[in-house]
């Protein structure tokens, strides 16, 4: 059990570095073209402060985008889920903020909030994640077969009782699935405005510097953080599904 | 709506007493019973649907006396679930009054117990603490330190022992409508209010529970209204077949099955008298969809 969720990721993970270090070999690539992983480390034994102050900023600002998310896409997809009027007036304002690419909302919230970098940082991880969340939760609540509603109804029972006991517990699988999907949209965001509105924070910027000083090898180690980062924040979100919505899993095979 | 010819009704008005079981013909003019626990009087309702108004019921009468349990059966969509829900108090007719143990029904109330075809056990909770959720609505029902004792009896009575601890999603079907039965009787409801719930299991684990249905009601007497498409489901459980015609719903035919001596077996269903009774009902069911019966002999 433990062989299979561990080792054969960390060997899976393995066969792929071997690949792409033969690939560039094989090539024989200049790094500029592509860096392999053996250009990676002494990028990072170089600037392992740097990583780590960057990474820092990058990783609590994603976070907090995320959490901003989970709270008001929930509550958006609460209102959706339990009102049909709210869900026909929002679905298509909704649709249509996602529609908008977010690098053009980023020198808009530079302009909107001059100077406040974490806070523009943070809304823009929020706006491009939030909306996996509140689709999920609004189907999730407003697809529970009416029956789940009508033993506790039956009973008279309140709509927040009805809520507490059957629709929220009941929603949380999708919620979590969206999270997951959320999480890597965070990092999107966060790395957005890290890289075109050049503020000096974040793995974002250290992209930047590296790229302006055609540091090759650098890019492509701050690439290879930010998806560590995410794989970490994935399986954050993995535990807590387990935790809370743990009945939701089938025994394996 | 339909009147029922009485060329066809009379000859099996007649099979039926021949064979010992009481038919009535109702309509909207029966004398109403006395002391009825449910007493279902003139109700009408009618749906607004996209396609526009849609009457389901029309000025449908039925009565059940406590402890009596009725099975309504009927065509498809003709209204028989309407009619759970217009009883649970979850729907108000468009007119016609639905009264329950000498009130006037306006709302919920919680002596009302619900199973439905789908068990819908919420998948979160063990089954114990599934059959205890009506107690966390209604815990001044039962006993505060009953509530979990009476869970684990009724669940050893529908042959749940042992399952106590388990999630819904390890159970068999049947086995997760055993644990819905408990769930609906676990407050002591007045009426428990079956809608289709052995619907959709195999034929031998609706026997099964069919049988479990008859040790649930000897031990615990209740009074119930099953909707039913399963003619020798309706006549092996109820003490009163009820047919409904066709949509917009009446009350076009009552059976009543005769209590037999001893407890009933599912051999009882393939003696004379029941064979006449299901001959009986699928006349009445063909009626009721507007074809001509098929000759009775």
């Amino acid at each position: 059990m433990i062989m299979r969720k561990v080792l054969v990721p960390i060997f899976a993970i393995v066969v792929f570095l071997v690949f792409w270090e033969l690939l560039v070999w094989v090539n024989q690539w200049p790094n500029y073209k592509m860096a392999s992983p053996s250009d990676l480390w002494p990028a990072y034994v170089k600037y392992d402060t740097l990583f780590f102050t960057y990474g820092w900023q990058t990783l609590w600002r994603t976070v907090a985008g995320l959490l901003l998310a989970v709270v008001l896409g929930t509550a958006l997809g609460v209102l959706m889920g339990v009102s049909r009027t709210a869900r026909d007036a929002l679905y298509p304002l909704l649709v249509g903020f996602n529609a908008i690419p977010k690098a053009t909302v980023v020198p808009i919230m530079a302009l909107m909030f001059v100077g406040q970098h974490d806070l523009n940082t943070i809304l823009l991880a929020f706006m491009i994640s939030f909306f996996p969340i509140a689709v999920s939760v609004s189907i999730g609540l407003s697809t529970l077969e009416p029956e789940y509603r009508d033993i506790l109804r039956a009973l008279g029972a309140s709509k927040l009782m009805i809520f507490r006991k059957i629709a929220l517990p009941k929603t949380l699988p999708e919620f979590f699935g969206a999270l997951k999907v959320s999480v890597t949209l965070a990092f999107i965001g966060t790395n957005l405005v890290e890289i075109i509105e050049p503020h000096g924070r974040g793995l974002g910027h250290l992209f930047d510097s590296a790229k302006i000083s055609s540091d090759y090898p650098l890019m492509f180690a701050v690439l290879i953080v930010l998806a560590l980062m995410g794989i970490l924040l994935y399986y954050v979100v993995v535990a807590l599904e387990r935790i809370f919505a743990g009945w939701a899993e089938r025994g394996a095979d | 709506m339909r009147k029922i010819d009485n060329d066809h009704a009379a000859p099996i008005t007649s099979g039926a007493a021949s064979s010992g079981a009481s038919a009535t013909h109702t309509d909207s003019s029966t004398q109403r019973m006395e002391n009825a626990l449910i007493d279902i009087r003139a109700v009408s309702h009618t749906f607004q649907t996209d396609s526009g108004p849609l009457q389901v019921l029309d000025k449908l009468d039925l009565s059940i006396a406590e402890g009596q349990f009725t099975a309504v059966v009927g065509p498809s969509g003709c209204g028989k679930s309407t009619l759970t829900r217009l009883v649970a108090g979850l729907l108000k007719p468009d007119s016609g009054e639905v009264w329950l143990h000498g009130e006037l029904v306006k709302g919920p109330r919680a002596s009302v117990g619900m199973a439905f075809q789908n068990p819908v056990l919420l998948e979160w909770r063990s089954i114990l603490r599934n059959v205890m959720l009506p107690l966390e609505i209604v815990p001044e029902r039962v006993p505060a330190a009953e509530h979990e004792e009476r869970a684990r009896s009724l669940l050893s009575l529908v042959g749940l022992e042992g399952f106590e601890d388990k999630k819904p999603s390890e159970l068999s079907g049947g086995m997760r409508q055993r644990a819905s039965l408990c769930r609906a009787l676990i407050h002591k409801p007045d009426v428990i209010i079956l809608d289709e719930p052995f619907g959709a299991l195999d034929a031998f684990t609706r026997e099964d529970l069919w049988q479990t249905m008859h040790a649930l009601r000897a031990t615990e007497p209740f009074t119930a209204l099953l909707i039913t498409h399963d003619l020798r489901e309706s006549v092996f459980l109820a003490d009163e077949v009820v047919v409904l015609s066709d949509r917009p719903a009446r009350a076009q035919y009552t059976l009543s099955v005769p209590t037999s001596s001893h407890e009933r077996t599912l051999d009882d269903l393939y003696t004379t008298e029941a064979v006449e009774m299901l001959a009986i009902l699928r006349q009445q069911i063909q009626l009721a969809q507007g074809r001509t019966p098929a000759s009775h002999s």
